[in-house]
C-alpha cells in the first residue's frame, strides 16, 4: 500500500495501534483543509503493528495532549520532504479537558462550567490525579 | 492569603505552632477572648454537619468574633442552582473568613480559587478534612505528650474514611511510628494511600480484620463509624455497619495508657461501658477540636 509522501508537515509514528482515530479526534484533525492520511495496524519492528499519523501542513500540534495519550509517540517534522527533527514525547505535569473525572462525589460532577484538570503524580506509574478530588485517572484510553 | 483546603498543606513546623497555640489557648483562655472582637465567621455547610459547625462557632465566639452562615443546602441560594464560586465571592463580602462543609469533594478547593476572604476546609465529602486530623494531632499531643513513637490502630472503615486517610498522611511525617490496619476485606484501606503515603515514607504497617489481635501493642486505637452516606448500596451498608464493637471485653489487654479515640458521632462502634474507662479520649478530643479551631481561625486571620 502506498500513501504519499509529504512535503512540509508532520508524521506522527508509533502510535500505539488502535489509537490513531481518538488521535485524530482529540487533536481535531477534521477541521484541517490539508491532506491527512491515518495508517492504521502498519508494521513496526518493535511492538509488532502500529498506527502513523500523516499531516500535509505545518500546525501546531499540542504536543502536551500527545504525550498524555501515549508519551511512546515519536513526532517527526517534515521540510522540503525531509525529516529535519524527531520529537520524543514526555507525560506533560497538567492536562486540561482532554479526561473527565469519573468520580460521582467529584465537584465537577456537578458544575459543569469547571475544567477537567489532572495532575501527574507518580511519573513511575503514569499516575494522573483529578486537581479537585483526588480521585486517580484509571484508564487513559 | 492563606487557606486550609488539605492537611498537607500546612508544614509539620505550621502544625507544630498550631497545637502550641492551642496548648496556650487552652491554659490561658482569658488572654484570647477578645482577639477576633470584630471580625465574623461564615460557616457554610452544604450538608448538615451539626458537631464540626457548632465546634467552629464556639471557637470564633471564644475569641470574641461573630458567626453568620447556614447549616444546610436547601436554606441557601444553592438550591435555586447558584454555583460554589459565587456563593464563596458574595458571602466573602459579608464576613472574614469562611468555614466550608460540602457534599462534593474538590469543593473547598473551588471556593479558595476566587475567595477573597481564607478558606477553611470543613470537609468534603469521602475526601478531606483537615481540621479533624489537626483536632486528632492535638489530642494525641496532649494525651501522649508526643506525635513520634507511636502504635497507632485504626479501625472500622478505613476505605471511605477520610479522617482515616487524613491521620496517616499527617502521621507519617513523624518519626517511628507504626500502623495497625484493622478493617473487614470490603473497608481496607486505599492500595493509594498505601502506595503513596506508607511505602513512599517507609511506615511499618500491618493489616487485620480482628480488632483484639494487636491490641497489647497499641498506644492509640482509633475507632471510625461506617457511614451510610458514603455507600450507594444500603445492603452493604447493613452488613457492615456493626462489623466492630468495642468493649471493655476487648480492651481487657490493651496498654493502661491507650487513648481510644473517634471523631464522633458514634453509633456502635463503641459500647457505652466504655465511655468511663479513663483511657476513653473521644469526648475529650471534640473539646480539644474546639482549641485547634481557634489556633487555626487566628493563624489565617493573621491575629497575634
Amino acid at each position: 500500500m502506498n500513501i504519499d509522501s509529504i512535503k512540509n508537515g508532520y508524521v506522527i509514528d508509533h502510535i500505539k495501534a488502535g489509537n490513531a482515530m481518538k488521535i485524530y479526534q482529540i487533536l481535531n484533525l477534521n477541521r484541517l483543509d490539508c491532506q491527512v492520511a491515518i495508517i492504521t495496524n502498519a508494521k513496526s519492528k518493535k511492538t509488532g503493528t502500529k498506527d502513523i499519523i500523516k499531516i500535509d501542513k505545518n500546525i501546531d500540534i499540542d504536543l502536551e495532549t500527545l504525550g498524555f495519550i501515549d508519551h511512546n509517540i515519536t513526532v517527526n517534522i517534515v521540510k522540503d520532504d525531509k525529516i529535519v527533527e524527531k520529537r520524543k514525547l514526555d507525560l506533560p505535569e497538567t492536562v486540561v479537558n482532554v479526561a473527565r473525572c469519573n468520580n460521582p462525589r467529584c465537584i465537577t460532577s456537578i458544575e459543569k462550567y469547571l475544567d477537567h484538570i489532572f495532575v501527574l503524580t507518580d511519573k513511575e506509574n503514569e499516575i494522573y490525579r483529578c486537581k479537585y478530588c483526588e480521585m486517580s485517572l484509571k484508564n487513559k484510553d | 492569603m492563606k487557606h486550609l483546603i488539605d492537611i498537607k498543606d500546612l508544614s509539620v513546623e505550621e502544625i507544630d505552632d498550631l497545637i502550641e497555640v492551642a496548648k496556650d489557648i487552652i491554659n490561658h483562655k482569658e488572654k484570647y477572648s477578645h482577639k477576633c472582637d470584630g471580625k465574623k465567621l461564615a460557616t457554610l455547610f452544604f450538608e448538615p454537619s451539626t458537631r464540626t459547625r457548632l465546634s467552629f462557632e464556639a471557637a470564633m465566639m471564644e475569641l470574641g468574633g461573630n458567626v453568620i452562615g447556614f447549616s444546610e443546602a436547601s436554606s441557601s441560594s444553592v438550591a435555586k442552582g447558584e454555583t460554589v464560586s459565587d456563593t464563596i465571592r458574595v458571602v466573602g463580602c459579608y464576613s472574614d473568613i469562611i468555614a466550608m462543609r460540602h457534599p462534593k469533594e474538590g469543593a473547598p478547593y473551588v471556593a479558595s480559587i476566587k475567595s477573597e476572604v481564607p478558606i477553611i476546609n470543613a470537609g468534603d465529602g469521602g475526601h478531606n478534612h483537615p481540621t479533624q486530623t489537626l483536632t486528632d494531632l492535638l489530642t494525641i499531643k496532649c494525651e501522649k505528650g508526643r506525635l513520634d513513637n507511636l502504635n497507632i490502630g485504626l479501625c472500622g472503615d478505613l476505605k471511605f474514611g477520610r479522617t482515616v486517610h487524613s491521620l496517616i498522611t499527617a502521621m507519617s511525617r513523624y518519626k517511628n511510628i507504626k500502623f495497625f490496619l484493622i478493617s473487614p476485606d470490603e473497608l481496607s484501606l486505599p492500595e493509594y494511600i498505601k502506595r503513596d503515603v506508607l511505602e513512599k515514607n517507609n511506615i511499618e504497617y500491618v493489616e487485620t480484620k480482628n480488632i483484639e489481635q494487636y491490641m497489647k501493642d497499641l498506644d492509640i486505637l482509633y475507632m471510625t463509624r461506617v457511614q451510610k452516606e458514603r455507600f450507594f448500596n444500603e445492603e452493604d451498608y447493613v452488613r457492615l455497619k456493626d462489623y466492630y464493637i468495642l468493649n471493655k471485653l476487648k480492651l481487657k489487654k490493651a496498654k493502661k495508657d491507650l487513648c481510644i479515640m473517634h471523631p464522633l458521632p458514634r453509633v456502635n462502634e463503641i459500647s457505652t461501658d466504655v465511655d468511663d474507662d479513663p483511657r476513653a479520649c473521644y469526648f475529650k478530643q471534640a473539646r480539644y477540636g474546639k482549641y485547634i479551631r481557634m489556633a487555626l481561625i487566628l493563624k489565617l486571620l493573621e491575629v497575634k
